[in-house]
């Protein structure tokens, strides 16, 4: 997700727009969609309720599409899709999803990215792909001008997606849909609540165990308000998923990580499965092998200011003695850990964990220390 | 005992030669949870419309402006450990800081808590 997007273009709406104006929240614009931000109970109650129960976030504005191969192979589709991101889609399981980045020739991040292998009957040679919002139209346009003939891209505009985190999102799906329970992470599968289609994947965006779930826009708000009936869980805003992200250690597309800043720089090498980084063959790959070998110059780390202030995207990192090394590119306040968490890039030198830095915070250098993420523990059903 | 109000949403609570000042309820339910306040020195010279104290919430910080000229005389140490109190109790136990005022007639350009709300109204 990126900064929201100002123009004089009408907002878009999701197919839950009317749900979150009934609960009161307080909408924004953001990537082009009028979005909630936060419910009457605000962000802290929010974060602390995925946390602790379960929160249900609307991220239907994200851009969902399917890669399909004309002649339903997977290897055809695979291999389409690996001329673009440094992912191992070709040994990808049926119904298995990965995280992974669309790639410049500089090995710059285009954008961040899930893909899955369909599972359902009659799908082979298909991959779900799902994108930022604000980044939709130029991946898109980006994908679709360098696919092989033989795989065409369908964007799917009609789907809705809705995200449920936390511990008790398990228990909360499985009375809706038993099979989910047995689901492990980075899994997905196609099953029917109350007569809905819905696919869902046992992933998500906060750390906390939970799933995805895609079903066609027009019954978006029935399974909304059937999710939002289990007592165990609560609508969340984009406000608490930026700050359960940022606990978790992930990134944000457009702050934390773009065009400006590789794989390896972002520590995303996890990534990058082995055969992707020995065979090469993706956009960038001369770079980002030279990286995995000899290191990157700079790196994505957590940092912990040791007070009370939090250190905001773009401040300036300094070593104690004032020598700049480095800018913030997300941070703010974490509920769970109860104090300020940042991440930025640093110097290499400078990135080892428990490193004295300082943050300069309205023109005074704050003391912080370069710290493991996640900063609130991952909590995946593996 | 007065209380006037600027369009940054400050409030200062007149009492003789001196006003205690805070954000409004407005303010504080537009901001979400606040928690961060970072105060003034108590001494410190401020002319009206200066960044006086710097308020955060989980999404971002926002600056609190001197409404009046004044000499900061007393500031809000509670508001360090428990940042929410600005929430909870904007106009009592969520007060910033303590001004003596150098220039009381700066007070008759700032609104009264009527026109206040009326602005209120016609902005949200």
């Amino acid at each position: 997700m990126a900064e929201p997007v100002h123009s004089d273009e009408p907002l878009l709406k999701t197919p839950l727009h009317a749900e979150h104006v009934a609960l009161g929240a307080r909408m924004v614009p953001f990537a082009g969609y009028d979005m909630p931000v936060q419910y009457p109970t605000g962000i802290l109650t929010e974060h602390n309720w995925t946390r602790e129960h379960a929160g249900l976030f609307d991220v239907s504005h994200m851009g969902q599409a399917f890669l399909v191969a004309e002649d339903k192979s997977h290897e055809t589709v695979a291999k389409a899709l690996e001329a673009l991101i440094p992912a191992d889609v070709l040994n990808l399981k049926p119904n298995q999803q990965r995280y992974s980045q669309l790639l410049a020739d500089d090995a710059g991040i285009l954008d961040d990215l899930m893909v899955t292998r369909v599972g359902a009957p009659g799908h082979e040679g298909w991959l779900y792909l799902v994108v930022n919002a604000s980044m939709k139209e130029q991946d898109y346009a980006h994908i679709q001008a360098r696919l092989p003939k033989g795989v065409s891209l369908n964007r799917k505009d009609d789907l809705g997606l809705m995200a449920l985190q936390g511990p008790s999102a398990e228990a909360v799906l499985a009375r809706l849909a038993p099979e989910t329970a047995g689901l492990p992470f980075m899994m997905s599968a196609d099953v029917q609540i109350d007569g809905i289609w819905c696919h869902v994947s046992r992933s998500g965006y906060t750390g906390e165990d939970g799933f995805e779930i895609s079903c066609h826009g027009e019954d978006a708000a029935k399974l909304w308000t059937k999710l939002l009936a289990d007592p165990e869980v609560k609508a969340i805003g984009l406000g608490a998923r930026d700050s359960l992200r940022l606990e978790a250690g992930l990134c944000l597309y457009g702050h934390d990580i773009d065009t400006t800043t590789s794989p390896i720089e972002a520590g995303l090498i996890w990534s990058i499965q082995k055969r992707r980084r020995e065979e090469g063959g993706f956009p960038g790959a001369a770079r980002v092998q030279s990286e995995i070998k000899d290191g990157a110059s700079r790196v994505r780390v957590g940092i912990r200011p040791e007070g009370r202030a939090p250190a905001r995207e773009g401040a300036v990192i300094t070593t104690p003695d004032g020598r700049e090394v480095g800018i913030v590119t997300s941070g703010g306040f974490g509920p769970t850990v109860n104090g300020p968490v940042a991440m930025g890039y640093v110097a290499k030198d400078v990135s080892a964990i428990g490193t004295d830095l300082h943050l300069v915070v309205r023109g005074k250098p704050l003391p912080a220390k370069v710290a493991a993420m996640p900063f609130a523990p991952h909590r995946y059903k593996r | 005992m007065t209380t006037r109000y600027t369009k940054d949403h400050e409030y200062i609570r007149v009492e003789g030669d001196a006003g205690i000042v805070g954000i409004s309820d407005y303010a504080q339910g537009q901001l979400g949870d606040v928690v961060f306040v970072e105060l003034p020195s108590v001494g410190k010279n401020l002319s009206k419309g200066d960044e006086a104290a710097v308020v955060e919430s989980v999404k971002a910080a926002s600056e609190v402006y001197a409404p009046v000229s004044g000499e900061v005389v007393d500031v809000n140490r509670d508001l360090e450990a428990s940042p929410g109190t600005v929430n909870e109790d904007p106009a009592g136990r969520g007060w910033f800081m303590k001004i003596r005022l150098t220039n009381p007639s700066e007070l008759d350009g700032l609104m009264t808590e009527e026109q206040y709300q009326e602005f209120v109204k016609s902005i949200s």
